[in-house]
């Protein structure tokens, strides 16, 4: 809001030239505060996403990604801060909400066929005995199940276990499951954690898909910014409870992330990939001297009662978002590059 | 026909009452236990029903020796062990737990006193062979109308839980974001549970209980890919085990040592058992994997295993 970095959210988005105004808002988180057992968990984060985008939620470990998901999936109250789905405040079972969680790993001894699953998107949340009857409705079931599972490039297995799929196919199925409930907001945590590389990319560039075939608004967390880039439409960059939004090019900039974690972060291009690199103050440089963070320290009044710790959010010394070992033959690339390009 | 049958139905065995009786309730119980059991190997929580089954046997015990039903002490003994668990929270009693594994001695230790008087107070030295390892052909016909009531008391509620019970099975934090109370959900699930280990601790004793819930659920969820049918295929199975063990039990009154006939629940078990290691065999496997079509396509085949997912034990952790 009054804050520096988000000052910028709305009004230079490049998503949609010529129509900045228009979009039409699924989501508004508006300066939501949580705190849990004395921490502060997120503080003061506001961003907005529209239908038919895909938007990245950007963090590592610890910053906040999953609390910040429950709170739009009102299984958390937020301390301060308000949030609208489709313009009315949320509640607990919004069926305007798909949600698609972590590291979900099915049983393979679970009598559940990926078109069941995706079957039990429609009405498995209520109670009793399915109406009017066990009969007739199950033809518009099978054929809405059918059409989620088209959807999703997921007809080749619709008749395996969920178990036996792989950690892809099973994200997939999940994200039909979610889908097949008509929601206007998707959210999967983590989608791409545990996948391979190949994999990873179809997921993302699946969500993209459905974003814009559907028109509906898709959210995912990740710790890991580069497989998002190509088809990412905004991001939303959240470390220490605290978050920037715009457009990759908008956020993911040496100066922004600098004022959001409160110590100099550099970020490189390598090959059309971006590398989030933070030092931490007080480490010393190659040559003995301790590094300074001019940017840090001049931002430092932007941020009410600022309680990052240094180096807490980043591993000091260490990449943010991306490890060292991460840009060798990551997949994709923000320039778009084929799958023929990634490295096995 | 009855002329044709004699060799496998001795002389009486549709004349008598005792087993009359058994067939019935051998078979609302094995339906029962079916429909629970799927659920509980799903939700990998057979554990919980071993430690119903060890509580139960301190019901059941302490029953005999106050000259009350039998299945009143396993049934009030196993929902009060259900309260107990949920009270301390269902995650948490697993059978690593050490607390757990006292508690549960404790509650065997109770039974082997109250097992020990039931045969001398009143000199019934079967006290111990009924309460452990059961006996269907004693259940009185008294008890008949209670061991129904308490069968529709869990299919209800196996009803009207089922679709959330799945969902919060598959995932509770999906079950949690549409809305589903997966607590309660859990409570009603761990409540019916309970009632279910007490008629089968009825049927084929309390030790043995676990065997007709989990077997023939286990043995039906490699069978088939879906809830349903696995839910059906159980209680067919355990119906099939139920009633193959009493005809078996009446015939063995041949058998040597001649005139007393073996226990009931031997055959049932050992029933159980085999369709377990038959469900096992590598062609229903194969058969299930082969469902997948376009097999060629590179997609998959070569990442499938790669999360370990096929490897996962059976009953993985939770929580």
């Amino acid at each position: 809001m009054s804050q520096a970095p988000s000052a910028d959210r709305d009004g230079i988005r490049a998503g949609d030239p010529g129509s900045p105004g228009h979009r039409e808002q699924v989501l508004s988180v508006m300066g939501v505060h949580v705190r849990l057992a004395g921490r502060t968990v997120l503080e003061d984060v506001s961003f907005e996403l529209g239908a038919g985008e895909l938007t990245g939620l950007i963090g590592s470990n610890g910053a906040g990604k999953t609390t910040l998901f429950r709170v739009i999936l009102g299984l958390q109250p937020a301390s301060r801060g308000e949030v609208l789905v489709a313009g009315r405040p949320r509640s607990r079972r919004n069926p305007l909400i798909g949600y698609v969680p972590q590291k979900f790993l099915l049983d393979p001894d679970m009598p559940l066929r990926a078109r069941d699953l995706v079957a039990l998107g429609i009405d498995a949340h209520k109670f009793g005995i399915p109406r009017p009857s066990f009969a007739r409705p199950s033809r518009e079931r099978r054929e809405r199940a059918e059409e989620m599972l088209a959807a999703v490039d997921a007809l080749d297995f619709a008749d395996t276990r969920v178990g036996l799929l792989s950690g892809g196919e099973q994200q997939r199925v999940l994200i039909a499951h979610a889908l097949i409930g008509r929601p206007r907001l998707l959210l999967a945590d983590e989608p791409l954690a545990n996948l391979d590389l190949r994999s990873a990319d179809e997921v993302v560039a699946l969500l993209a898909r459905i974003a814009s075939e559907q028109q509906i608004a898709v959210f995912i967390s990740a710790h890991e910014i580069n497989p998002l880039l190509p088809v990412m439409d905004h991001v939303v960059y959240l470390a220490a409870g605290r978050a920037v939004s715009g457009t990759a090019e908008e956020v993911v900039r040496g100066d922004v992330l600098s004022r959001l974690y409160g110590h100099h972060v550099d970020v490189l291009h390598v090959h059309g990939r971006v590398i989030v690199v933070a030092g931490a103050p007080g480490e010393r440089d190659l040559a003995g001297h301790e590094l300074r963070f001019p940017e840090a320290e001049a931002g430092e009044g932007d941020w009410a009662g600022g309680t990052v710790e240094p180096g807490g959010a980043v591993e000091p010394g260490g990449a943010a978002t991306v490890g060292g070992a991460a840009g060798i033959g990551e997949g994709g690339g923000a320039a778009g590059a084929g799958e023929g390009e990634t490295a096995p | 026909m009855s002329h044709f049958l004699s060799p496998v139905f001795e002389a009486g065995f549709f004349e008598s009452d005792a087993v009359r009786t058994a067939v019935i309730v051998g078979a609302v119980v094995a339906l029962v236990a079916g429909a629970l059991g799927v659920f509980t190997v799903m939700r990998g929580q057979s554990f919980a029903a071993e430690a119903f089954g060890d509580i139960g046997t301190t019901g059941g015990s302490g029953a005999f020796l106050a000259g009350v039903g039998l299945l009143g002490g396993f049934l009030a003994f196993c929902v009060l062990a259900a309260g107990a668990m949920e009270l301390v929270g269902i995650q948490r009693v697993r059978g690593r737990d050490l607390a757990t594994g006292i508690v549960l001695s404790a509650a065997l230790g109770l039974a082997a006193l109250f097992l020990y008087l039931d045969s001398t107070i009143h000199n019934t030295t079967g006290a111990t062979i009924t309460v452990l390892f059961g006996s269907i052909f004693t259940i009185p016909d008294s008890t008949v109308p209670l061991v129904a009531a308490l069968a529709v008391v869990v299919i209800a509620i196996l009803l009207v839980i089922h679709r959330p019970l799945l969902l919060s099975t598959i995932s509770s934090e999906i079950a949690t974001a549409r809305g589903v109370p997966v607590r309660l959900v859990g409570a009603a699930y761990l409540l019916a549970l309970a009632v279910a280990v007490a008629l089968c601790a009825l049927s084929i004793g309390s030790i043995l209980s676990t065997a007709l819930l989990i077997g023939p659920a286990a043995a039906a969820l490699r069978l088939t890919n879906r809830p349903g049918r696995a839910i059906l295929a159980a209680g067919l199975l355990g119906v099939t085990s139920v009633w193959l063990g009493i005809v078996l039990a009446y015939d063995s009154y041949d058998w040597p040592p001649y005139g007393n006939g073996w226990p009931v629940s031997f055959f049932v078990v050992t029933i159980v058992f085999a369709i377990y290691l038959l469900s096992g065999l590598p062609g229903w496997r194969e058969r299930r994997r082969a469902n997948r079509s376009g097999d060629g396509s590179a997609d998959g085949t070569a990442d499938r295993w790669a999360n370990g997912a096929a490897d996962a034990p059976m009953g993985r952790a939770r929580g």
